[in-house]
């Protein structure tokens, strides 16, 4: 077991390396980053003194070096923007994506495996089918589309939510939070909701599959016999055996959420790490693109190492197997 | 089952049992054709400046311009009739859409059965470089790419297919190994034949189904990005507005109740990919052993 977990741990630093360099010439060799620093009327002089200064005249390996020698210190660089240091700007906007992005990972797969476990239980009965056609669409319908949608009804149309922003906050250690007033809570909605949609759908399938195929096994069948309640079946039994894939997928899900929040902050104007993205993006800010790309990597990659151990413990096919 | 059917005549046979798919499979054929037959069949040239007025901008549907039409769907920000604007819009989203499938296709079909056939170390290097991208969002991947490349439907395109080869390398290479291992591929292999005649004639065939199944979810999926990347701001140049980026020019004049601009764009984009994915999970389904009859 401890060769396996040394033998991933070492396979994710290779791939975090691999990343950094594909990362740091995507976002660096690129275009020409100097225009956006120097202003388009300065002397050729201020201009090979910044190119000097920022390190832009050593070959790109060297840069490289440089770059990961700072990473390594915990020195993301500065934004060419807003001129602060890239993590603290990061780090000011993080919690607002977690608690969208936690609170509806969160609700959809509350929302979802009880929806699919209806839904598997009752197959035939027109509220399952019109739990599947619901999501069918969730799975089809970008999700900018119902962001869109969602403003149009409830925000235009009816005026009961509001359309963007993060509403009231309160700090805790000093960092703001809008779920814990009525007003960010209200905030909130629209966003998480967009935002979950998706999840929602998958949840819902996955958790009506497996449901479909547990109620046929023996274990079930022995535990009617036992004269066990329909309710305690599903709870205690049901709900146990389709947890595993739901949990992996929950942890799966939870990176990619993080990414499409990219969408949802845009359109809902909420003040998170994926609005700071789209508009570093717009304006070429490398540093933060870099930081934010680094960033999701190293998610990701800590993520699907953590899902290879859990299986590992769980199934001991998986340690000896471990070839492609 | 008369003997001389072909197998698309099979086929046929069974996908006309799903009257829904049908009616799925008519809407993609028609839009399809009011895609390519845009500049004959739209009310007006939408990029014809001599055309437009500012003076019929934002109007609703059912709107008569000075160009003495109605506007049934009513008018944009430029004063272009939306319906026009529309039809062109869907033009180029579904050239799009099909342009990236077809590439990531066959650079990922090429990638998972060349994995599959040769073995080896560059099996395990091809795969796990499309493993690590799977973990990926493809939605990042194609963001990042585009704001790197710049504004262009080649790069548009080059940054879709980057983001989507993946699936079509990892279904490739899945239906190939299972393949490989069968006596007929190493019956022909025991002939004089040369690797690329068993690899054209025998391998990529009988590996079609399962990449098909997958091509159609994926254009449906690229069209849907690529509205996404223009609805962000990052996709095609604003000469060239896809439906993505209909909808976000419309975006700003929902909040004054101006719904019709972007709502349209969207039904449009909206019923082009539902569609899509019905006729994709019927076919799905007729290429699924499990649920033979």
């Amino acid at each position: 077991m401890l060769g396996f977990v040394i033998q991933r741990f070492l396979q994710a630093l290779v791939v975090m390396a691999v990343m950094s360099v594909i990362v740091f010439c995507g976002v660096y060799a690129i275009g020409n980053p100097i225009d956006i620093v120097i202003p388009p009327d300065a002397t050729q002089d201020i201009r090979e003194e910044a190119i000097r200064r920022l390190g832009l005249d050593l070959p790109l390996w060297e840069q490289y070096f440089i770059f990961v020698g700072n990473l390594l210190q915990g020195d993301l660089g500065r934004s060419f923007v807003f001129n602060i240091p890239v993590l603290e700007l990061i780090a000011g906007r993080l919690p607002a994506t977690l608690e969208l992005v936690l609170i509806s990972t969160v609700t959809a797969t509350i929302l979802g495996v009880g929806l699919g476990i209806y839904a598997g239980y009752r197959p035939d009965s027109w509220v399952s089918k019109t739990i599947m056609a619901v999501s069918v669409l969730g799975f089809s319908v970008p999700s900018f589309w119902v962001g869109l949608i969602l403003i149009l009804t409830f925000a235009v149309n009816l005026s009961w939510m509001p359309a963007g922003g993060r509403g009231e906050t309160v700090e805790i250690l000093g960092v703001p939070w809008s779920f814990l007033t009525l007003d960010g809570l209200w905030h909130i909605v629209l966003p998480a909701l967009n935002l979950a949609l998706f999840k929602l759908a998958m949840m819902i399938r996955l958790a009506r599959a497996g449901t479909r195929e547990i109620m046929l096994t023996d274990t079930i069948k022995f535990a009617r016999a036992a004269g066990l309640s329909e309710a305690t079946i599903l709870r205690r039994h049901l709900l146990k055996m389709i947890s595993i894939p739901i949990i992996t997928v929950f942890g799966l899900e939870l990176g990619s959420t993080l990414a499409f929040a990219v969408v949802t902050e845009t359109i809902f104007s909420w003040p998170g790490v994926g609005k700071l993205i789209i508009d570093s993006i717009a304006v070429l800010d490398r540093p933060v693109m870099v930081a934010y790309l680094l960033l999701v990597a190293l998610l990701f990659v800590t993520i699907n190492f953590v899902v290879d151990l859990t299986f590992a413990l769980i199934d001991p096919r998986v340690r000896k197997g471990a070839g492609v | 089952m008369s003997a001389h059917r072909t197998p698309f005549g099979w086929f046929w046979t069974e996908f006309y049992e799903n009257k829904v798919a049908v009616v799925a499979l008519a809407v993609v054929a028609l839009m399809i054709l009011l895609a390519v037959f845009a500049p004959v069949v739209s009310p007006q040239d939408p990029y014809d400046l001599a055309n437009l007025s500012l003076l019929d901008a934002r109007r609703a549907p059912g709107f008569v311009g000075s160009g003495g039409y109605t506007h049934l769907l009513g008018t944009d920000p430029q004063g272009r009739d939306l319906l026009s604007a529309i039809l062109y819009g869907l033009r180029i989203s579904i050239q799009i859409g099909l342009a990236a499938g077809f590439v990531a296709l066959s650079i990922g079909a090429s990638l998972g059965i060349l994995a599959a056939y040769l073995g080896g170390r560059l099996e395990v290097l091809i795969m796990r470089i499309v493993d690590l991208q799977l973990s990926f969002p493809a939605i990042l991947l194609a963001l990042v790419l585009v704001a790197l490349l710049g504004q262009g439907k080649g790069q548009l395109i080059g940054a879709l297919v980057a983001a989507q080869y993946a699936y079509f390398a990892r279904t490739a290479y899945g239906a190939a190994k299972a393949e490989r291992g069968k006596d007929y591929i190493e019956a022909a292999l025991a002939t004089p034949l040369s690797g690329r005649v068993v690899i054209w004639r025998h391998l990529l065939p009988n590996c079609m189904p399962p990449l098909i199944v997958v091509a159609t979810v994926q254009i449906a999926n690229s069209i849907s990005l690529e509205a996404t990347l223009s609805f962000l701001g990052l996709g095609l140049p604003v000469t060239e507005p896809s439906l993505g980026m209909l909808i976000s020019n419309g975006f700003p004049y929902m909040m004054s109740g101006r719904y019709w601009i972007s709502v349209y764009p969207g039904v449009a984009l909206i019923i082009l990919i539902v569609a899509i994915n019905i006729v994709g999970d019927q076919v799905r389904d007729q290429f699924n052993p499990r649920l033979r009859r």
